[in-house]
């Protein structure tokens, strides 16, 4: 009985073979391969295993370090914005939890570009807030200490707009799934903690930290990722100089420089990076699941 | 007598419109077993909450050592608990679990700040492990526990910081019954060992008879009665201790004189004074204090009309001019006989009228259930074969 | 300090300013929605002229109107599609249940980028065998077949496929939750498999059906980068089309729809809260 009813599933075993399974292990082939001009008469094509696209990446570690080093500082700040934010949330009603969840979640049922653009008009040379400062007079101010000349802040277009616009996207992120597991701590283990003794800081530090951590895993994994990987806000606020592995890839497919290999080959290496960290992530965290399902 | 350790003074909890505690006065002296005994929603835990610091009483005071304590935070009461639920630190090992408390520096009375060193810790740890018998666990993650081992890991975090009074809220609740017996008779042995003070919380009555110096029977936010489990057993104050406390038959009766009441237009000797003459007042006997005698020696007679055997006796339902009692005895009588009965002047106990009363009935309800019960067997085919004698 | 004290107002003041950093831009962009000008950064008075533009703009009308439809169709079909997966994978033995949910959970677990470039080299392939064979079918049948290309169908698979995970996320949990005796009450009371299915299991899992639908349509507004490798040059979505705008100059039109979306989602939002608290109570009522 139960093995017939198992079958229910086969359609979609059948759908992610073909949509899931086959496009990666294609990836993973082009990664490999390249085309060759075979017959220099002739200009015929063929294609060859190579571990050229591999190497090629080398040309690239600055873009590497970069992505990197972006994510990383932007999964920080979310870190240190997120966490006080759903401890916060944990210790309020539920009528305020109800609106403050939807709060955050609300800016989600935007699309994506529409809020980077929105950063787009504060942060410009001649955006709003360049206006305000120079209406306050900041810029002069700025211009006498540092005997500078400044016009306006340039504030777009530069690293420090990219790790704004990744916070900004990814801050819910971080805080629903580290929101999610604090305030299903079971309130007897604190109220245990503070019968043996412990003050507020000490329940803090030895109690509730600790049992967030699966949280806080999750949210570092739901921010991390697509950070490393994000193209359309180092585009937007990073200006076309501004290059991420995200911009790196989109180049190899829809750029001129036409090069699915490389591109491939450089997918790999951020799939293989990611499938790294969430195997550490869930042998010590609670994994997506709590994050998504909330 | 042992000094008054906590007093609760005129204490009420109030939430929005709803008192969960209505003026409680209740003194608990040092070293005794007390338990708060009761149904559910009768205020029990509010009033053990109070004592621990997990709540503040809308109003009243609540004393320890003579000393108002009221805003003190439960970390520094020298009070610890054992939860329902256990509560153990699912991300620490038994060990730590237990050396949770003693690793917090306390101030003693001077000021000054106590550290415990790491062997002191071990030593006083591994002592606790034995009280509790749960050496070599030391290592074990909290899951790894059965039921039983957990709250035995509980009380050991509990105890291992020598607090003067350990509060303990419905603890033996999860376990089954032969570890529930075990367990009361550890619970039991510790306290006196170790010269704790012990408030118990519990709706299980044999448990709280079984264990207690003192108990406090409480109901709808207010104290019912408070004395020694025998006090409680054999004096019950009105219809609800009665009723909650064992078996018992309660019956409308009138006070003639002091010793002499009156059930069922027959006078019956008793040891209780000090009512008025010809006041309406319960009557409450115990099953097992009723004797079966033959027919015509019998003080009251009734006919039986349920007997179902329950192993230690028989569990006979009587029926009295309408009133159906239950009476517990190791003799038999067949279904449908009339006997008569005859009760002891110490088996009779009067008590005021109050609220309670009438609240209780007979037990026509048990008896009922003991007709479905025996009527399992009872094929419906033969039902028309069968000449019925309703009487 | 129990989680039940609530926080101080210090607590407080960070909470609602973090909230401001999470709404200024939106404000910002609905504000200058309605300006009197082209200006993203200058008022210039209160006008509606925008939002009339918007309507008469083809390109974002088009986008728009793609985005809901793929959002609308991808998470209903991959409703219906992950319910009944979900299903199947819960009568599955673990043997075969625990590589096949691996599988299921790679599109969530992938940067998008990986996803949707892998889905544009699969299709690419795809079609370049098919429109070969159509080729040779011309050329020695005379017999035709339409050629295939990037575009809605592409884009609407690639959604469906990353929409499934989500709902079988919502999904199995609640079944997982659900006891498994009632069912067998349900045969017991003489119902078949399917009768009991309908009756039984899917009142007990609707909340995670219906919370799986939510997630599989939010998620498919909110995407950008998969949209961007499978939709091929005809076809757009909003969020490509703002992001080929970027480039260039962005009108305030673009404002508009940011707000017109924004008001749609809060007047739901406000909706469905309202219409639970009147269940609660109705609730609360009938148990006094």
């Amino acid at each position: 009985m139960k093995s017939k009813r198992s079958l229910l599933a086969t359609p979609y075993v059948i759908w992610m073979a073909l949509f899931t399974v086959i496009p990666i292990l294609m990836m993973v082939v082009y990664a490999f391969t390249q085309e060759i001009v075979v017959d220099a008469e002739t200009g015929e094509k063929a294609v060859r295993f190579t571990l050229n696209n591999f190497a090629q990446m080398g040309a690239y570690t600055v873009v590497f370090l970069r992505s990197f080093k972006l994510a990383l500082v932007s999964t920080a700040v979310c870190l240190l914005i997120g966490y006080p934010v759903a401890y916060l949330m944990a210790k309020e009603g539920p009528q305020f939890q109800k609106i403050a969840m939807a709060l955050i979640m609300l800016p989600m049922w935007m699309n994506f570009l529409l809020r980077t653009y929105a950063w787009m008009s504060i942060l410009e040379n001649t955006g709003l807030l360049n206006r305000l400062f120079k209406a306050i007079g900041l810029i002069d101010l700025v211009n006498h200490i540092m005997g500078t000349n400044l016009q306006f802040f340039p504030m777009i277009n530069t690293q420090g707009a990219v790790v704004l616009g990744m916070v900004y996207n990814y801050l819910p992120f971080m805080i629903l799934p580290i929101y999610s597991v604090i305030v299903k701590l079971d309130n007897s283990l604190l109220e245990a903690a503070q019968d043996l003794g412990a003050g507020s800081s000490r329940v803090f530090r030895k109690i509730i930290l600790p049992l967030s951590l699966p949280g806080v895993l999750s949210g570092i994994t739901m921010v991390f990722v697509p950070a490393v990987s994000t193209f359309a806000i180092s585009r937007l606020l990073g200006g076309n100089n501004l290059m991420l592995l995200g911009n790196l890839i989109e180049m190899q497919f829809v750029g001129t420089a036409y090069n699915p290999h490389l591109g491939s080959a450089i997918s790999l290496v951020m799939m293989v990076v990611v499938v790294i960290c969430m195997a550490v992530m869930n042998r010590f965290g609670e994994g997506e699941e709590q994050a998504v399902i909330l | 007598m042992s000094k008054e350790l906590i007093r609760l003074a005129n204490c009420t909890m109030a939430f929005d419109d709803e008192v969960v505690l209505d003026n409680i006065d209740l003194s608990i002296r040092d070293k005794e077993f007390l338990t708060l005994l009761g149904p559910s929603g009768c205020g029990k835990t509010t009033t053990l909450r109070i004592i621990g610091g997990f709540q503040t009483p809308t109003s009243g005071d609540l004393l320890f050592d003579g000393v108002r304590i009221n805003a003190v935070p439960p970390y520094k009461r020298t009070i610890n608990t054992v939860f329902q639920k256990y509560a153990l630190f699912p991300h620490l090992n038994v060990y730590e679990n237990i050396a949770f408390g003693l690793r917090i520096p306390k101030t003693d009375e001077k000021g000054k700040k106590l550290k415990l060193t790491e062997e002191e810790i071990d030593q006083r740890v591994t002592e606790m492990l034995e009280v509790v018998n749960l050496r070599g666990f030391e290592k074990r993650h909290i899951s790894q526990l059965s039921g039983g081992q957990q709250q035995r890991v509980a009380i050991a975090r509990a105890l291992v910081n020598r607090p003067k009074v350990l509060l303990l809220d419905e603890p033996l609740g999860a376990l089954d019954l032969k570890l529930r017996k075990d367990m009361q008779n550890e619970l039991k042995r510790i306290q006196q060992a170790m010269e704790i003070t012990f408030v118990y919380v519990t709706h299980d009555q044999e448990e709280a008879l079984a264990m207690s110096d003192t108990v406090v029977v409480m109901d709808k936010g207010k104290i019912q009665q408070i004395g020694s489990p025998e006090d409680i057993y054999n004096e019950p104050k009105n219809a609800f201790v009665a009723d909650f406390i064992g078996e018992s038959n309660i019956i409308d009766g009138i006070m003639r004189a002091d010793g002499v009441v009156e059930i069922f237009n027959r006078r019956f000797q008793c040891l209780d004074g000090g009512f008025a003459p010809d006041e309406a007042v319960d009557v409450v006997i115990r099953p097992e204090d009723v004797d079966i005698v033959p027919v015509d020696q019998g003080q009251l007679k009734g006919t039986v009309t349920n007997v179902t055997f329950k192993g230690m006796q028989y569990d006979i339902i009587v029926d009295f001019y309408g009133f159906k009692w239950l009476i517990q005895t190791t003799d038999l009588s067949p279904v449908g006989s009339l006997i008569g009965i005859k009760i002891d002047p110490d088996g009779i106990h009067v008590m005021k009228k109050s609220e309670y009363s009438g609240m209780f009935g007979d037990y026509s309800s048990y008896s009922e259930e003991y007709e479905e019960i025996s009527d399992a067997t009872f094929d419906p085919e033969d039902a028309d074969q069968e000449g019925g004698d309703e009487e | 300090m129990s989680l039940k004290q609530r926080p101080s107002i210090w607590g407080r003041l960070f909470m609602g300013l973090v909230f401001l950093f999470l709404y200024a831009p939106i404000f910002v962009l609905i504000v200058f929605s309605f300006n009197n000008s082209k200006s993203r950064t200058v008022w210039n008075g209160f006008t509606l002229n925008w939002y009339v533009e918007l309507f008469r703009d083809s390109q974002i009308m088009n986008s728009l109107y793609t985005t809901l439809l793929v959002a609308l169709l991808s998470a209903v079909i991959a409703t219906i599609a992950g319910t009944f997966a979900s299903i199947g994978f819960y009568n599955m033995k673990r043997r075969w249940r625990d590589p096949l949910m691996t599988v299921n959970n790679i599109p969530m677990m992938n940067a998008d980028i990986v996803t949707g470039v892998s889905l544009c080299l699969f299709f690419v392939a795809a079609f370049a065998g098919w429109n070969g064979f159509v080729k040779w079918m011309e050329s020695t049948y005379r017999l035709t077949a339409p050629r295939l290309s990037l575009g809605f169908g592409t884009l609407l698979i690639a959604h469906i496929s990353f929409n499934i995970p989500y709902v079988i996320l919502s999904v199995m949990p609640k079944l997982r939750q659900m006891d498994k005796n009632l069912i067998d009450a349900a045969q017991d009371l003489g119902c078949t498999w399917m009768q009991a299915f309908w009756k039984v299991v899917v009142p007990e899992i609707k909340p995670g059906i219906i919370n799986g639908m939510l997630i599989a349509f939010t998620m498919s507004v909110d995407d950008f980068v998969i949209s961007y490798f499978t939709a091929g040059a005809k076809t757009s979505t909003l969020a490509m089309t703002i992001y080929g705008m970027a480039k260039r100059r962005i009108s305030p039109k673009m404002n508009a729809v940011s707000t017109l979306l924004f008001v749609t989602v809060l007047i739901l939002l406000i909706i469905v809260n309202v219409r639970q608290a009147h269940q609660e109570k109705a609730m609360a009522k009938q148990k006094k």
